[in-house]
């Protein structure tokens, strides 16, 4: 496996994100089963211990569940619970930055508005067709 | 010997068994002179712990003191003074001529701890029958994936075949507490990596104490789960390998913004591109600044292992065993 967990955070807390985000993107569908911490640790070469640290957060969250002896599963209602959780952040901990740059840099609100109101509308609710402004997939803010 | 509690097998060589839990180990105060009046020890007052089922990195420069620790538990060797104990956790004991605990621990040097002129086969056929837990089958299959031929002596193979002999070793032993003592020297990257990945799945599957010193830190740090730093036979540091990266932290951002927050910290590296800099801060950043600093717009990063080795073992640094503090523990 090439390198991956290489940003900066703890490695456990970069699993976790990437199994969120799987979740998110609906990769990971609802009761489906996730990689053991041992897959997990072989297929990226890290302590099994980090692997399983991630998944304990995980379960704390209830994106995940454990079901004794066959694993760890995507919790009912994860996907929902996360996009609930992305939404309460969304206008903090995205927007709020972004109109502190328009800010800094003079753009008037009445562009921003305008930017906004301009955009091309996702053709219905939840299908996610709003075009992606940046190369991440990340849904969550650093 | 001394009577043995029942519950442990009296045949130590007899069929193989479940085995006993993984092992830990206390190293207390222990000071090895090689000769006497030595005044720079091998260790000095080296006190630390090794948690049962845990994957440790042992790091430190060279004639830190890595070697004799590892001798130590591994009851080649006696401290001069202090304790050290091995075994069962709640249950440990002197490893010196206990052949329980000694038969239940695996060191393996970068000499590869074989018979340079027998054939490797042989040298595998003592351990087969040294260890209770040995696997044959896991034995073939990572020689046939490293490479290494059986019927070879030793002394007829390359550096990196003899180290990767002893590393075949040291897995298949499945020893409730192997030491692997720099045993890549002479590997090349494939096959450094396929002992990597041999070690993370066994272990995985069979749960053991494992020590591994290394001075490749960024190939093995992941596999770490608590670290313990060495230097000048002194412990600077044993902790879970979380904590370790937690000693320091790096900031990238717009440079005016990134120096405003490390103004007035130790930085052990510094980087700049243009209008961005990142640097690497020594000590941990408490909650608030972390938060100010995203707030700010920073990315805050871990600190690699390996920095943070570099700037705790860097010569004449106060605080890693200067003279004055040597003088002062005498």
């Amino acid at each position: 496996m090439g390198p991956m967990f290489d940003g900066p955070e703890p490695i456990y807390l970069q699993i976790a994100q990437m199994i969120r985000a799987q979740v998110l993107a609906g990769e990971l569908a609802e009761e489906e089963q996730v990689m053991s911490t041992t897959q997990f640790a072989t297929t990226f070469r890290i302590n099994p211990a980090t692997a399983a640290k991630a998944f304990a957060g995980l379960v704390d969250e209830g994106v995940l569940y454990k079901r004794r002896g066959l694993g760890m599963f995507v919790a009912p209602g994860a996907r929902e619970k996360l996009l609930a959780d992305h939404r309460a952040r969304f206008f903090d901990e995205v927007l709020a930055p972004a109109l502190a740059q328009a800010d800094l840099l003079d753009i008037p609100t009445s562009e921003v508005v305008d930017y906004v109101l301009g955009r091309p509308r996702p053709a219905g609710p939840g299908t996610g067709g709003a075009p992606r402004t940046g190369p991440t997939t990340d849904p969550t803010p650093r | 010997m001394t009577a043995r509690p029942a519950s442990r097998p009296t045949d130590p060589t007899g069929p193989a068994l479940p085995g006993p839990e993984p092992f830990a180990a206390e190293v207390r105060d222990v000071v090895v002179r090689y000769a006497r009046g030595d005044d720079a020890p091998a260790l000095d007052h080296a006190t630390l712990t090794i948690r049962p089922g845990v994957i440790t990195g042992l790091l430190g420069r060279n004639g830190a003191g890595k070697t004799t620790l590892a001798a130590l538990l591994a009851a080649f060797r006696r401290p001069t003074s202090g304790s050290v104990r091995v075994g069962l956790p709640g249950e440990l004991e002197d490893p010196f001529e206990n052949v329980w605990t000694t038969t239940h621990t695996q060191l393996v040097r970068e000499s590869g701890d074989v018979w340079e002129s027998d054939k490797a086969r042989d040298t595998l056929a003592y351990y087969a029958d040294l260890r209770p837990r040995w696997d044959a089958d896991l034995a073939a299959r990572l020689l046939d994936e490293l490479e290494v031929d059986v019927r070879r002596k030793p002394s007829e193979m390359s550096r990196g075949k003899r180290s990767a002999l002893g590393a075949v070793i040291g897995l298949a032993s499945r020893a409730p507490l192997t030491i692997f003592d720099e045993v890549y020297l002479g590997m090349d990257a494939p096959s450094r990596y396929a002992f990597y990945d041999a070690l993370v799945a066994d272990y995985a599957e069979h749960p053991r104490t494992v020590l591994l010193s290394s001075h490749l830190i960024t190939e093995v740090e992941r596999l770490f789960e608590d670290v313990v730093i060495i230097d000048r036979g002194r412990v600077l540091l044993a902790e879970n390998a979380d904590d370790v990266r937690a000693r320091g932290v790096s900031l990238t951002g717009p440079a005016d913004v990134v120096e405003r927050h490390a103004a007035g910290r130790e930085v052990l590296a510094r980087q700049r591109l243009g209008g961005t800099a990142q640097v690497t801060l020594f000590g941990t950043f408490a909650d608030d600044e972390r938060a100010a600093a995203v707030e700010a717009g920073l990315e805050v990063g871990a600190v690699p292992v390996q920095d943070l080795f570099v700037h705790l073992t860097r010569t004449g640094r106060p605080g890693a065993g200067t003279d004055a503090e040597r003088e002062e523990a005498r």
